[in-house]
């Protein structure tokens, strides 16, 4: 079994845009869940869809969240801490820059990697160039 | 005089009055700096905490400030969710089981919950946020609950710290959160979060001096 990736952002149409981007690469081995939007379809993060993210990617491998701008960090932070002990450290959240994050992320599990060398893989994506001109 | 369980209630019923009366200038605030949600994520999440505790008449101030926060949590939608979410619900940790407050309660009742926005946010003061406004709240409760002062005015000094802080959000640059992308062209507008967390804490006044 590989490890889960869970997706997310503010805004749900991104969340799936990368998740499908992310699958394409994973050839479909790896479950992406996503949490995109608020309950009422806006512009916005939910707890509810987080947790349920979560409970749809959990798996014993674990689980690499990969998160858009700043208050899905919290968001997420916050579903964590109200999952017991045992769920908690199986998942890890990742800086990373998210479509570069979730693309590597994605291959890495695909190859049966731990979630450590996922969530290294994903760091990668700090430096994935992208041209010449920066 | 103690704050009753009956003036949080009424606290709460009067902020979601007074958000929702702010609701297009939160969002004219927060477009100038931000993603232009304040005002309508604050105004739906009070909407929700109003329906929440409607039956909540016999409740102890704990269980009440703790249903505010998971309410708002997932129901704001913005950053606001957690770190308000967080700020009550440490207020409700704080005040676990209680029917009333003295002055020294609510002071660490505050205290509670700014620290709860401090460890949420990874913030502190000066980076042009809601604990600009709560952090010289709490300074000023601090002082007057040496002074021994009645709870009605340190409520008061409390509101008039929070408004003095909030208006002075306009000189800072924004280090947190999405004004923050902007830059320094964030300074000179003032700051919607610390403006919300005014409008809370001088409904608080406004309700005990009534």
């Amino acid at each position: 079994m590989a490890v889960s990736i869970v997706i997310v952002s503010h805004s749900a149409r991104l969340a799936e845009g990368v998740a499908e981007l992310a699958g394409q690469m994973s050839m479909d081995e790896v479950t992406i869940a996503v949490a995109g939007g608020t309950d009422d379809g806006s512009i916005g993060t939910s707890i509810d869809k987080v947790t349920a993210a979560l409970q749809k990617a959990s798996n014993p491998e674990g689980t690499l969240v990969l998160l858009d701008l700043g208050s899905a960090v919290m968001v997420t932070e916050m579903a964590l801490e109200m999952l017991d002990p045992d769920e908690r450290q199986r998942i890890l959240l990742s800086s990373a820059p998210l479509v570069e994050g979730a693309v590597l992320a994605a291959v890495e599990a695909s190859a049966g990697s731990t979630l450590q060398e996922v969530a290294e893989a994903a760091n990668n994506g700090h430096e994935m160039p992208k041209g010449r001109w920066s | 005089m103690p704050v009753t369980n009956k003036d949080i209630l009424h606290w709460l019923q009067r902020s979601t009055q007074v958000l929702h009366e702010n609701n297009a200038f939160l969002t004219q605030l927060d477009s100038a700096i931000g993603d232009a949600d304040h005002g309508s994520n604050m105004d739906r999440g009070f909407s929700a905490v109003i329906t929440k505790i409607s039956g909540m008449q016999e409740a102890d101030i704990g269980t009440l400030l703790k249903t505010v926060g998971t309410t708002l949590v997932s129901t704001v939608g913005g950053a606001s969710g957690p770190l308000y979410g967080t700020a009550f619900l440490r207020a409700g940790m704080a005040t676990a089981g209680k029917q009333h407050l003295e002055g020294a309660e609510i002071v660490a009742m505050f205290e509670a919950a700014v620290e709860g926005i401090k460890a949420r946010g990874k913030a502190q003061a000066g980076e042009k946020t809601m604990l600009d406004a709560f952090i010289p709240a709490l300074e000023a409760g601090k002082q007057a609950q040496l002074e021994q002062v009645p709870v009605t005015e340190l409520l008061q000094r409390m509101a008039g710290s929070a408004e003095s802080g909030m208006k002075a959000t306009i000189d800072l640059l924004a280090t947190k959160g999405r004004a923050s992308y902007l830059g320094e062209r964030s300074i000179g507008h003032q700051d919607p979060g610390a403006t919300s967390s005014w409008l809370i804490l001088q409904a608080l006044a406004d309700t005990v001096a009534s």
